[in-house]
């Protein structure tokens, strides 16, 4: 039962993606791991479609991933999973915050996981780039583009706008 | 229009107008639900952020859960998460039928395999401002070389590796006390 599984590793991923919706980029690319659902390829271009249209990443990504896995179903149900912990879990905090924000068990924890999170959003990073790049012009190019990137501060729509124009007139 | 009316209208129209997500959202939330609607406080926003940087899942999602739960409990909160994340889903599954019709097409080829360079090139600058953010005493520095080398050389999954740094967390606290 796909919408199963589906619903269950997205529900784990909205559970444990602490940081934001880059932090499900790793999780995605385990799942292409794990199952014949969508490929790590197809996963980087599911990235840029999800940065390059409306709302938040993360939930473009789900459901991105649930319907290339299943359909519109599959869609619905990916994004049902990812959201529906973070739902419970603030909740909860929104009903405790006064006692929470001040806790220092509870701080510690969280600025340990977050040099944990960086060092993800490093290795999906990573292996994005021995996907995509394979010769010393993609080298040069990602190279240029990073520090395009770095120093120019543009939104990230036009840098995606402009790397597909750059693909198509380099014939990457 | 009633407020759980006016709620959905203002999420769905932060789902609708932002690209990127995360700090990229802030600007519309601030209008829309500080300017416009009145809703939260400029301080508010902050400490969902900040709250919503640390609790799982997808942040502005979180922010949308908060507001919605201030405004009107648990009805309010499911409205607007539901609000901020329908356009998302109408979108993507509109433009995903699309795309795989197109991807045999050699220009789509082409710009796609520039967009996976330009997409890395946003990751790792994504990864240069939080790694500012988040390492910022000697033990996190310890804990991301750490979380490195056990991602690159023995391939932990995500799921234990924040696990364990939350157990790191948990004895350092611990020991200091």
């Amino acid at each position: 039962m796909v919408y199963g599984v589906l619903f269950w590793e997205f529900f784990k991923i909205g559970l444990f993606a602490i940081g934001g919706g880059m932090v499900t980029i790793p999780f995605l690319f385990d799942l292409t791991k794990k199952y014949d659902w969508f490929s790590a390829e197809e996963l980087t271009n599911m990235i840029a479609v999800s940065q390059s249209t409306p709302g938040p990443v993360g939930v473009n990504m789900a459901t991105y991933a649930g319907f290339q896995t299943a359909g519109i179903g599959g869609g619905i149900i990916a994004t049902l999973g990812l959201v529906l912990p973070s739902v419970i879990i603030v909740i909860m905090v929104s009903k405790l915050l006064s006692h929470y924000k001040d806790n220092l068990w509870i701080k510690e924890i969280m600025s340990s996981i977050r040099p944990a999170v960086v060092a993800l959003i490093l290795l999906a990073g990573f292996e994005l780039l021995k996907l995509s790049v394979h010769d010393l012009f993609s080298i040069i190019f990602a190279v240029a583009f990073f520090l395009l990137v770095y120093f120019l501060k543009k939104s990230p729509i036009f840098y995606i706008i402009l790397s597909a124009v750059l693909g198509v007139l380099f014939k990457l | 229009m009633n407020e759980l009316g006016k709620i959905f209208v203002s999420f769905f129209k932060i789902g609708l107008f932002t690209f990127g997500g995360g700090y990229a959202m802030m600007p519309l939330f601030r209008q829309e639900l500080i300017e416009k609607r009145k809703y939260i406080s400029e301080n508010e926003l902050i400490d969902y952020y900040s709250i919503g940087q640390c609790t799982p899942g997808v942040i502005a999602v979180n922010v949308a859960t908060f507001t919605g739960y201030k405004i009107k409990k648990v009805l309010g909160a499911a409205i607007a998460t539901l609000a901020i994340v329908l356009p998302s889903l109408l979108i993507i599954m509109a433009l995903a039928g699309l795309l795989n019709t197109l991807s045999d097409n050699q220009w789509v080829a082409h710009a796609f395999a520039g967009i996976r360079i330009g997409v890395i090139a946003l990751i790792l600058k994504e990864v240069v401002v939080l790694f500012k953010k988040a390492v910022e005493t000697k033990f996190q520095l310890i804990l991301f070389l750490l979380v490195l080398f056990l991602l690159f050389c023995i391939h932990l999954s995500a799921v234990s590796v924040v696990l364990l740094a939350a157990c790191a967390g948990f004895f350092k606290r611990l020991k200091d006390k």
